[in-house]
């Protein structure tokens, strides 16, 4: 398996798009939308023309904008994955999937992606499901050497998403292609992908795996951006162990982390427990913020909840335990070890 | 009291306005009887007439398929500055007056005209021949081709279009494969709103071709001559291009009806921008 490697400039309406990413294996990129995310995509299927730079698929040149290199998409082995799936709507599923496959017999693609019974259907007849799996089987039938998703799970409603999403990932690991995929969503990115990347602006803020990405975030946007909870406030060491930080609201903050100045604090919704009566000073490196509930949402069988400037997630049954509802007080706590201190510029 | 008055206002209204288009239609099936119709189709003015415009228009409206769809094409997915004034002066011919058209041939191709020496020493003759009838008739009738095939290429997905060259197909498969067969519709809608325009075409065809029977008198152009000799002649052909109007007609709407997926053919004006 030969490895994808982008490093070019591509001028969009308000910001370039610079981009230097190896894509082995699956990697993701996220960010908001404008963000550049699709022209990446682009420019590797050869339908955006950098201004700078290098696509290489192993030894094979793609682009080459110094020395005037750009294979039309047609001699690029590469199957993209249109974030509306542009399946042709003149051309039954079958007409579809073989479009691309050279003459070879696509039977067996049908079978694999399950659609072998929607064979003679066209595609406005089929659910978003089933064209999502048309449009995997279609990009594929070329044999592709890459893989590109534009937004793979945005067209689906909320009931299918997870389970193509797990279906996707199934399908991603199977295939041993490099893959490069843009999603605005952290979770499809971190549940689908190796590496993720974010991306803001055209400019990648920080790459790793999506472990990592939670662990270590380089700053504020991408901790905010992974689903963190991102509190601002003015760091001061005091000598010890642990960084003081005064929030915006006047509340005080310890962190294992060190910083000093203006910061954001990080802390992730599962870190932080709830409760309703105030624990007392047991732990000194134990953070308490009071607040009034401002939201309970059930996300499957867990339940968010909004207590002041802070979001944390409990199971659904010490939310029933807890009789957390909208207006009432209650009191997050989390570790000085949960929190992360990153800078705030760029946010 | 007020409303039924009103409302009997709008109904009389609308019984005169459908009255006043379809009355003179109607006059020309009535004066004669249908048998005596049909059989001035053998008297030799009427058939010539209907050859030549059969022939011309036939012709006209090839070359208007054959250059009209690439241009239309380019000019539907490319954008390049002054492309709306570029739009906007193909669709000019169709505002013109006719007469004015016909000068504007005769200025460009006549004898004397601006092409005419040119043509002259290539042995080329264009007064009073057929090749001036198509000339005319492409003139005025093309532009109403290349509005609605402009409209039409814009409403094809142009992520589709990038789909099929990521799935190996080079430009020219991807045109055959996938441009043209999802513009069908709004193609065929084009090609008979121009030929219908075509085969109606007098004004610049009489100043720039003349007319000369079996050579260049079309039907209106027959018309037109027959009406100080013999009126139910007259009423012969202009009853024959009222059949043959009405089915295009018919033909362009069922056209339109079975492509129920894309509303936004049935626009009949390119977009300026």
């Amino acid at each position: 398996m030969a490895a994808l490697a982008t490093d070019f400039t591509l001028p969009l309406r308000d910001f370039e798009l610079e981009l230097a990413l190896p894509v082995e294996g699956v990697v993701a990129l996220v960010g908001p939308s404008g963000a550049g995310k699709s022209s990446a995509l682009r420019v590797v299927a050869g339908l955006a023309r950098p201004s700078r730079g290098r696509v290489a698929l192993g030894d094979e040149t793609w682009v080459d904008a110094e020395r005037g290199v750009f294979l039309p998409p047609e001699r690029r082995r590469v199957g993209l994955v249109f974030q509306e799936y542009a399946l042709f709507p003149h051309l039954s599923v079958r007409g579809n999937v073989a479009f691309g496959a050279g003459g070879r017999p696509v039977g067996e693609l049908l079978e694999r992606f399950h659609v072998s019974h929607l064979a003679e259907a066209r595609p406005r007849e089929l659910s978003g499901g089933e064209r999502q799996r048309v449009a995997l089987a279609r990009a594929l039938a070329r044999d592709p050497e890459v893989l590109l998703l534009d937004e793979p799970l945005s067209a689906l409603d909320a009931h299918t998403k997870s389970a193509v999403r797990a279906e996707l990932a199934e399908v991603l690991r199977g295939l041993d292609l490099p893959t490069l995929l843009v999603t605005h969503d952290y979770e499809d990115a971190a549940a689908l992908a190796d590496e993720v990347g974010v991306l803001v602006d055209g400019r990648l803020r920080q790459l790793s795996s999506p472990a990592e990405l939670v662990a270590r975030p380089r700053d504020a946007f991408v901790a905010s951006f992974t689903g963190a909870n991102l509190l601002h406030g003015r760091a001061r060491r005091d000598g010890g162990p642990l960084t003081a930080v005064r929030l915006e609201g006047g509340e005080e903050v310890l962190s294992t982390d060190e910083a000093e100045g203006e910061v954001g604090v990080v802390v992730y919704p599962w870190e932080i427990s709830v409760a309703r009566a105030h624990a007392g000073a047991g732990d000194s490196a134990l953070n308490v913020v009071r607040g009034e509930i401002g939201s309970v949402v059930e996300v499957a069988n867990r339940v968010r909840v909004r207590i002041g400037p802070v979001t944390a997630e409990v199971t659904a049954a010490s939310a029933a335990r807890l009789e957390l509802e909208r207006g009432g007080t209650a009191y997050a706590t989390f570790k000085a070890t949960g929190t992360r201190l990153v800078p705030l510029t760029g946010s | 009291m007020r409303r039924t008055l009103a409302g009997a206002l709008v109904f009389a209204a609308t019984a005169v306005a459908l009255a006043f288009l379809l009355f003179p239609i109607v006059a020309i099936f009535a004066r004669v009887p249908p048998g005596r119709l049909v059989a001035q189709l053998s008297n030799p003015v009427v058939a010539d007439a209907l050859v030549v415009s059969l022939k011309t228009s036939a012709i006209a409206q090839a070359l208007v398929l054959a250059l009209g769809t690439p241009a239309a094409f380019v000019l539907a997915t490319r954008r390049f500055p002054g492309r709306p004034l570029v739009v906007t002066l193909t669709e000019l011919p169709l505002v013109l007056p006719p007469a004015v058209a016909g000068i504007g041939l005769i200025a460009a191709f006549g004898r004397f005209g601006l092409l005419g020496g040119t043509l002259s020493t290539l042995g080329i003759r264009l007064g009073l021949t057929q090749a001036a009838v198509v000339l005319a008739v492409a003139f005025v009738s093309s532009p109403l081709y290349l509005r609605q095939a402009i409209a039409t290429f814009e409403t094809v997905d142009p992520d589709v279009v990038a789909a099929a060259r990521t799935l190996g197909a080079g430009p020219a498969r991807t045109f055959f494969r996938v441009v043209l067969p999802l513009a069908r519709g709004g193609l065929a809608a084009g090609a008979a709103l121009s030929f219908a325009r075509g085969l109606g075409e007098f004004g610049a065809t009489i100043m720039f071709a003349g007319s000369l029977q079996g050579v260049t008198q079309t039907l209106p152009l027959a018309i037109y001559t027959e009406f100080a000799v013999d009126f139910d002649v007259t009423l012969a052909m202009s009853a024959l291009l009222v059949v043959v109007s009405a089915a295009l007609l018919v033909a362009l709407k069922v056209t339109l009806q079975w492509q129920p997926s894309r509303p936004t053919s049935r626009f009949l004006f390119a977009t300026s921008s």
